[in-house]
């Protein structure tokens, strides 16, 4: 693998990272598998992308978090008032989204933004130098996000969105509101996720309807790559963790691509891993009961 | 303290499934009362905790507990005044979070405190004077997660939490039913010294005759969604578990 894709790979890593924290956030810290993401990614890229074009790449920026926040609302608001199962509540997010996406984008299904100003090409401007800041911006976005992340998880309102995802009926016996909770929770997901799509969307100068196709998986194989790696334990660990899987497999994904494998495999290989991951307890323990069968029959034809 | 008037709940009305949980219920507890329920299962025991906790809305009947009505207060507002503990250990923590931090959590329930990051240090000395209550070893352990200690221990944690903060109500569901004996009797102990000290009006379910004689100072049997006894003072002191027992026979 060259100098050039791996740079290339850290900086698209640390991108995703935050779209990767957005689902740590819902499916590690609320236990909720929150497929909206699917749809705001988009809509970050979506709104972003209509910002810059207007020539206001860091407004987009903002309105793109915010976007991203409100789809989680709507989607913690069908998941609590309106109870229906997560996973339904999602789907019906994301596809409702679509449409919103599209009309954000003025009805085209892409936008390309290569001769506008990004938050790229602005910082370059200033330091002349874009190719380190193409790898340094990112950097110091997750970072800053990653603390301010894990500082949260210590206020008030961070530990009970934490144990309303670890024990929900504890949560509501000591007079916190799970609603509120999990809104917040969701809302911040999602809103990480925009983040993630509007960056990756300014890095790119390219905003494309579909982009967010199959990105849960993604964030989730980064989130476990993480976890295989590191272990979880403390939320702050936890969040370094989940950070460096995600730039671990955009690394894995460049070194793939470098042996000239088919790229249109990808997907069907991070689904792979994420399987084998999430199953990897029951599997064990599938094993432990096959081998302790065998030892038993084994004792029994030795004693007969 | 509690003021429960004509509260009914009938599950599943109108279908042949129809059970009358409980049937025209009035029960006033004063300030410090301690009271253990006793009954056979589907007496609406359970029913009658939920319904006060908020679990459910009761299709009749009126809620009031200290000054207020809480007939329609939904169930999170309604803890911040009543403590609870179920037969579960497990229910009552989080168990990936440390200690420190369910306990945390307990407190800001009932306090308004300022914005900040982390247990400040005044908090977590508080919580170590708690535990070393406890006399588990608990206090040097305050970074451990939940999850890792035992069934009693988490039970122990579970009522220093719900009385943390003197509730106005503290409700007892069978709470000691799935520990050991040794440590049933332990967390037993521990529950009649807290409620004692802070003389918290206090609701509690048992199986145990024993002890619904032994706590408190007031036993109720329920029967059929009613209440069928309601032992106090003499009578009561006089009662021994077993003609409690043959009661409930009759």
């Amino acid at each position: 693998m060259s100098i050039v894709a791996f740079m290339g790979a850290l900086e698209l890593g640390l991108i995703y990272a935050l779209l990767a924290l957005g689902i740590f956030v819902s499916y590690r810290i609320l236990g909720v598998a929150d497929l909206t993401v699917e749809g705001s990614f988009t809509t970050g890229a979506a709104v972003c992308a209509v910002f810059v074009v207007a020539g206001q790449p860091i407004l987009g920026i903002i309105l793109a978090i915010f976007a991203g926040a409100v789809a989680g609302l709507c989607s913690a608001f069908m998941q609590t008032k309106m109870r229906i199962q997560p996973i339904l509540a999602g789907i019906l997010t994301m596809t409702a989204l679509y449409s919103v996406n599209l009309g954000i984008m003025g009805g085209r299904s892409n936008i390309a933004m290569l001769r506008d100003e990004t938050l790229f090409t602005i910082i370059a401007a200033t330091t002349g130098d874009m190719a380190l800041w193409r790898t340094i911006l990112p950097l110091i976005i997750i970072v800053t996000v990653g603390v301010i992340l894990g500082l949260f998880f210590h206020t008030r309102m961070g530990l009970s969105i934490r144990a309303t995802g670890d024990n929900e009926a504890m949560v509501k016996a000591s007079s916190v509101n799970t609603t509120f909770t999990k809104s917040v929770g969701l809302a911040i997901g999602n809103a990480l996720a925009a983040l993630s799509g509007a960056l990756i969307a300014q890095y790119q100068s390219f905003a494309d309807i579909s982009m967010g196709l199959g990105m849960v998986v993604v964030a989730l194989a980064s989130v476990i790559i993480g976890e295989a790696i590191f272990g979880r334990r403390t939320v702050v660990w936890n969040i370094s963790a989940v950070i460096i899987g995600a730039v671990i497999y955009r690394v894995i994904l460049a070194f793939v691509l470098s042996f000239r494998l088919n790229p249109a495999n990808l997907r069907g290989i991070s689904a792979l891993i994420v399987t084998i991951a999430i199953s990897y307890p029951a599997i064990k323990s599938l094993w432990h009961t096959h081998k302790l069968k065998r030892k038993a029959r084994l004792n029994h034809v030795k004693n007969h | 303290m509690l003021k429960i008037t004509n509260l009914s709940k009938t599950f599943n009305a109108g279908t042949p499934n129809e059970r009358i949980a409980l049937d025209d219920v009035t029960l006033h507890l004063p300030p410090g009362d301690f009271v253990t329920i006793i009954g056979g299962n589907g007496a609406g025991k359970s029913t009658l905790m939920n319904a006060i906790s908020g679990m459910f809305l009761a299709d009749s009947g009126k809620i009031i507990l200290g000054d207020d009505d809480i007939t329609f207060l939904p169930e999170y507002k309604r803890s911040h005044d009543i403590g609870r503990l179920f037969q579960d250990p497990m229910k009552g923590t989080a168990p990936h979070m440390t200690i420190a931090e369910n306990m945390a959590l307990a407190y800001y329930s009932a306090h308004k405190t300022r914005f900040r990051i982390g247990i400040g240090k005044p908090l977590l000395n508080l919580f170590q004077e708690q535990l070393e209550m406890l006399e588990l070893g608990l206090e040097n352990r305050m970074k451990t997660k939940m999850g890792l200690l035992s069934g009693g221990q988490r039970q122990a944690v579970t009522l220093l939490m719900a009385t943390i903060c003197t509730p106005k109500l503290l409700m007892l569901d069978e709470h000691t039913a799935a520990l050991d004996p040794g440590t049933a009797e332990k967390v037993l102990t521990l529950t009649q010294k807290i409620i004692s000290t802070d003389k918290i009006t206090t609701i509690m379910v048992t199986h145990d005759m024993k002890s619904a004689l032994r706590l408190g100072n007031r036993t109720i049997m329920m029967q059929n969604g009613k209440i069928a006894k309601d032992l106090q003072g003499k009578e009561r002191e006089n009662l021994t578990p077993e003609q409690l027992i043959e009661m409930f026979g009759g």
